[in-house]
């Protein structure tokens, strides 16, 4: 029936395997061998063995610095979840229309550049131009302020730019949700509020995690927003990977850095899929 | 309830949109200050895209990258998503996932590694760096539409063509094409406004020698404010509206975001 063997089958994806081969695994091993490499006597590095730029990271300041944008994602994760959840579940109850233009809009926003974003917060959070005056007219405040750089200024940006994220990580799983179940529990009496919280919110829990997982995986990637709106103690490992790689040319140490975030974001992956994995 | 409803409906949509409007209503203002609600009115920032050389050929630039790295994409997604769904190669489904992973990475590690490995072998800053790697960065979206796109080919269909006689090739092109070209439209598409969007990659790989749009707003950011970027902050979210529009209009919204038919 069907024709050639598994061999001639292959052939057709001897240019795509040479592509992801090249451009994705060799990165990746260049990575791993450059953050063990030999600092040489110019200032350079060549490659080798060698845990000196471990031992580098190991210090109180940069471990710290992994625990804070470690902490930061986590928190962040947590908010956009909590305010996305409630919409995600009105919106797949909303007609076939209203949902895709809303969907288009939120697609729209999330591709947005994170520069824009961290732009528009700057906008929203100077003297001149934002919330402070629009506080200060209302005569909450006596004269308007600027709110950034500040730590707030962080969260606020990058829980908006984890928000829409966090509305299609969870849409699969609401709009699948078996009606039957909320019906069911209608019937027998529960308030919409109580079916929410009792049925619809328990039976999506895996998608509730593996969002939050998601979206701590892919905050942790923000690179401009805590430089635009952050001091330099907000800056997270990403921001400092790309200082010390494009700014101080310490590839090394870089590399380095960037292995300690693989491991953060490969571990939590890991840890959350074991953990979820075992109960649902 | 209902009112709680409609309410919560409201703040969200309006956490959601508010600072966009904040961005457009500034992107009017006539001066060159930031004034928010803005002063006067005027199309000044929208034409100096388009009339100062420096945004222009920015915005040039990243269109090129943009269109290149999605067309590479869908070409590298293509066969291994076939491969995959049809013969359900081991092979192929080894490479689907490995296809997938630089998109879930941290982008800056992807970043990272594109910049070593284009310095390790002294190909620096020509613009074919930043457009494979958009495209192996991106190719997870082409990847996962296209096989979304086959999933729907009635696999009896097959069987019906080729016991009629018709070749690999044959039913191909008649049978599984249309059905899957809308999807690996969809792949292009998302691909193509994510690239145009990316900043660390491009950074990393041309930074310093080919200045695509998002690296040219980094650096005027950090010189100073001009309402240049709030107008293009405005292009480019119509620009992500019509693509998306596209999208849903061609091919299945709701379904390639995962919802049930």
């Amino acid at each position: 029936m069907q024709q050639g063997n598994s061999f001639t089958r292959s052939i057709g994806l001897i240019p795509s395997s040479v592509m992801i081969g090249v451009f994705f695994l060799v990165p990746f091993v260049l990575i791993l061998l450059t953050s063990v490499s030999v600092p040489s006597d110019e200032g350079d590095y060549q490659f080798g063995l060698s845990l000196v730029h471990f031992e580098r990271f190991a210090t109180w300041f940069y471990i710290e610095r992994a625990f804070f944008s470690a902490g930061l994602c986590a928190l962040i994760a947590l908010l956009s979840l909590l305010i996305a959840y409630p919409f995600t579940y009105m919106l797949t109850r909303f007609g076939p229309r209203s949902q895709t233009l809303w969907l288009i809009y939120i697609l729209a926003q999330l591709s947005l550049s994170e520069v824009l974003i961290a732009f528009s917060w700057q906008i929203l959070l100077s003297r001149t131009g934002g919330i402070g005056n629009i506080l200060a007219w209302v005569g909450l405040v006596e004269n308007s302020f600027a709110m950034t750089p500040s730590a707030g200024a962080v969260l606020a940006a990058l829980v908006y730019l984890a928000v829409p994220f966090s509305v299609l990580l969870l849409f699969p799983a609401l709009s699948r949700l078996d009606r039957s179940l909320t019906e069911a529990s209608r019937t027998l009496g529960a308030s919409p509020l109580r079916t929410f919280f009792t049925v619809v919110i328990p039976v999506t829990r895996p998608a509730i995690i593996s969002s939050g997982v998601t979206i701590f995986v892919l905050t942790l990637g923000a690179i401009i927003v805590p430089q635009v709106l952050g001091k330099p103690e907000h800056w997270t490992l990403s921001v400092l990977i790309t200082d010390q790689a494009i700014f101080n040319f310490n590839m090394p140490f870089a590399s380095a850095l960037a292995v300690v975030l693989l491991i953060i974001s490969g571990g939590v992956i890991a840890a959350v899929t074991k953990f979820s994995g075992g109960r649902s | 309830m209902t009112i709680l409803r409609r309410l919560y409906l409201l703040i969200f949509a309006l956490y959601l949109i508010g600072p966009i409007i904040v961005i457009t209503a500034v992107s009017f203002n006539e001066k060159r200050f930031l004034a928010f609600p803005p002063r006067g009115f005027s199309f000044r920032w929208y034409a100096e895209i388009f009339l100062d050389s420096g945004w222009s050929g920015a915005l040039l630039n990243s269109l090129i990258i943009a269109f290149a790295s999605a067309t590479l994409a869908v070409l590298i997604a293509t066969p291994v998503a076939y491969t995959a769904w049809r013969f359900g190669l081991r092979y192929a489904r080894a490479l689907f996932a490995l296809g997938i992973a630089p998109f879930i990475l941290p982008p800056v590690i992807m970043a990272l590694g594109f910049l070593l490995l284009f310095t390790n072998v002294g190909m620096h800053g020509l613009m074919i760096n930043v457009i494979i790697a958009h495209a192996i960065f991106l190719l997870a979206l082409p990847l996962v539409t296209i096989s979304l796109g086959l999933e729907s080919v009635d696999k009896s269909l097959i069987e019906a063509s080729q016991t009629l006689g018709a070749s690999n090739a044959v039913v191909f092109r008649t049978v599984i094409l249309p059905i899957a070209a809308p999807f690996a439209f969809a792949g292009f598409a998302f691909c193509f406004v994510l690239s145009l969007n990316e900043y660390i990659i491009a950074l990393m790989t041309v930074g310093f020698t080919v200045e695509t749009l998002p690296i040219k707003i980094f650096n005027a950011l950090r010189y100073g404010y001009t309402p240049v970027i709030a107008s293009i902050a405005v292009v480019f979210l119509l620009i992500n509206i019509a693509v998306f529009s596209l999208i849903a209009k061609f091919s299945h919204l709701t379904r390639i975001l995962g919802a049930q038919d």
